[in-house]
């Protein structure tokens, strides 16, 4: 069925079609539709769902550990400030290796008081242990919860989706929606290999000694890079049954490339157009898309960029005293490389700016004129 | 592609008048695209959204600076906000008032369309008599100047976006249809 759907209904319905048994939530701009049709679908039958209102996002996280510690196939969404507060709650998550699956619509981080796009949030959560990928359509988006629940389960770690605010979030566009049976067959009933039960008692989160610890850390790190694997398996079944995949990366016209643009989430859906046009006037220029961010897809980066003479990062966020984020990740990547591109940080769209194709031709040909790349990122756009 | 861009104020309709204009575009097998510009979320602040079609798939995902066409919700904004910037040649511009479009001289570079959807709107008992809900009104009469989208297809629509009085709302729209003034 296709369905003209906006992002976040998109979350919901990849929520819906994977049966999830428990949904705590607290609302914030522009996350709050998600959990508002999830709601919905609970109230009105369509999902068999004890959907909780908790009083806080630390509450949210702190409930979904409780429902997935259980057994419970586990849902949340969040944004912003709200993931922010779940901070500490997210590496308890990953500690104790529960397959909670939470959306992130990108937003940016007060004050100044901004409610648009900007993935700060997430990338801070970079450390967190828990996988992430970032979407370009809401199609991906809807796939990208029900691929995500099949990783989690595997792997016992959770999984972060991304999606921009406003540009992905209330962006009304047509979605496929897959049939329930197809999604049943793909993404069985949960079954908890480790869960709370009376009967059955064991004890979780007690004392590790300091062996013990870097034991369970490095574990956890283990099936991080399994992950890479599992993920790879679950996208090509997910193909074999809806005819779509995604990759961990996507190389779109960097055949031949000498300047490579890397970036994710809607900003690689308005670059195809502008490397399109760029290629029609015989400039050798390819876009890398980054979809899963961790466990970072170091082949598949290297594979792509290694041929390139020069990479243009185009960052929505910044940290501080650095650069780009993405951009710190490609260069780490690269470093050990005998052969690597001169590797350029941009830093645009911050708090919602609208990073258009102007702009995104202006990185491209900014790159192309500077033989050195600076120390420091390169802003563009914006009024001070 | 086309670009539509709306202006109007929050509690009138038209984040959700520009996913019913993209649902009847797509019922006649078109790719859309639908996208609020939110400020602060209130009843009264200018709100800006927008439709785009196309016969491919649509990439471009920024705001509309240049649109083939613009409609207003509420008159006063033409005032108070650049609402014809970007305008393309030759496009419409339609606006929710009871005035005909020779009023409206300083526009005269452009085709204006009027209709009045607000007293549509009451008649249809849409929103309250002070704050009707234009939206579904606007749409109708949209359809019939500009000749890209059915009147059909617009209910269509009207059906699968607005929440309540779904037969209003489309009576609306046909009324509007056809006391739209060029």
């Amino acid at each position: 069925m296709i369905k003209v759907m906006i992002g976040n209904h998109a979350v919901s319905y990849g929520v819906m079609l994977s049966r999830v048994q428990v949904i705590p939530a607290y609302p914030i701009t522009p996350q709050t539709s998600i959990v508002e049709e999830l709601s919905e679908f609970c109230a009105d039958g369509h999902l068999n769902a004890r959907f909780i209102k908790v009083e806080s996002e630390h509450s949210a996280m702190a409930c979904c550990i409780g429902a997935s510690a259980a057994g419970a196939r586990t849902f949340t969404a969040t944004s912003s400030q709200g993931l922010a507060l779940m901070h500490e709650m997210l590496h308890w998550a990953t500690g104790a290796r529960l397959p909670i699956v939470m959306a992130n619509v990108n937003r940016a981080l007060g004050p100044p008081w901004n409610i648009w796009n900007d993935q700060t949030d997430s990338l801070s959560q970079r450390d967190t242990g828990w996988l992430q990928f970032y979407c370009e359509s809401n199609q991906e988006v809807l796939d990208t919860v029900i691929q995500s629940f099949k990783i989690s389960e595997e792997v016992l770690l959770p999984t972060m989706l991304v999606l921009d605010a406003f540009f992905l979030s209330h962006t009304a566009e047509a979605v496929d929606v897959p049939d329930a049976q197809d999604v049943d067959r793909y993404l069985p009933r949960y079954q908890a290999r480790y869960r709370l039960d009376v009967d059955n008692p064991h004890s979780f989160g007690n004392l590790a000694t300091p062996e013990y610890y870097q034991g369970f850390r490095n574990k956890i790190q283990d099936d991080m890079i399994r992950a890479r694997t599992v993920a790879k398996k679950a996208d090509e079944d997910f193909e074999s049954i809806f005819h779509r995949s995604y990759g961990f990366t996507e190389a779109y016209q960097c055949e031949g490339a000498d300047l490579i643009l890397v970036t994710s989430g809607t900003v690689v859906s308005t670059s195809r157009i502008v490397i399109d046009e760029l290629r029609k006037e015989g400039r050798k220029v390819g876009l890398l898309k980054i979809r899963m961010f961790r466990p970072f897809p170091f082949d598949d980066v290297i594979g792509a960029l290694k041929d390139a003479k020069k990479v243009a990062v185009l960052d929505r966020a910044i940290s501080f005293g650095h650069s780009g984020i993405f951009a710190q990740e490609i260069m780490s990547a690269m470093y050990n490389q005998p052969s690597k591109p001169l590797i350029y940080s941009y830093i645009t769209g911050l708090g919602g700016l609208d990073v258009t194709p102007r702009i995104i031709t202006d990185i491209i040909n900014d790159a192309c004129e500077r033989d050195i790349p600076p120390q420091e990122s390169i802003w563009i756009g914006g009024k001070s | 592609m086309i670009e539509i861009r709306f202006h109007g104020r929050g509690g009138q309709g038209a984040v959700i008048a520009s996913k019913a204009l993209a649902i009847a575009f797509f019922h006649e097998g078109k790719h859309v695209q639908a996208f609020p510009s939110f400020g602060v979320e209130r009843r009264g602040a200018p709100v800006t959204a927008f439709t785009r079609v196309d016969d491919h798939p649509i990439r471009l995902r920024n705001f509309i600076y240049t649109p083939d066409h613009i409609i207003i919700l509420d008159a006063t904004l033409i005032a108070s906000a650049n609402v014809t910037e970007g305008l393309k040649k030759n496009g419409w511009i339609l606006i929710n008032t009871d005035a005909a479009p020779s009023k409206f001289r300083n526009l005269s570079k452009f085709r204006v369309a009027t209709v009045d959807a607000d007293s549509i709107a009451v008649e249809y008992k849409l929103g309250t008599p002070t704050s009707p809900i234009v939206n579904t009104a606007i749409l109708g009469a949209f359809s019939k100047i500009a000749g890209i989208v059915s009147l059909d297809s617009v209910l269509e629509g009207i059906r699968d976006t607005v929440p309540s009085n779904k037969a209003g709302n489309a009576s609306a729209a046909k009324e509007a249809s056809l006391r739209v003034l060029t």
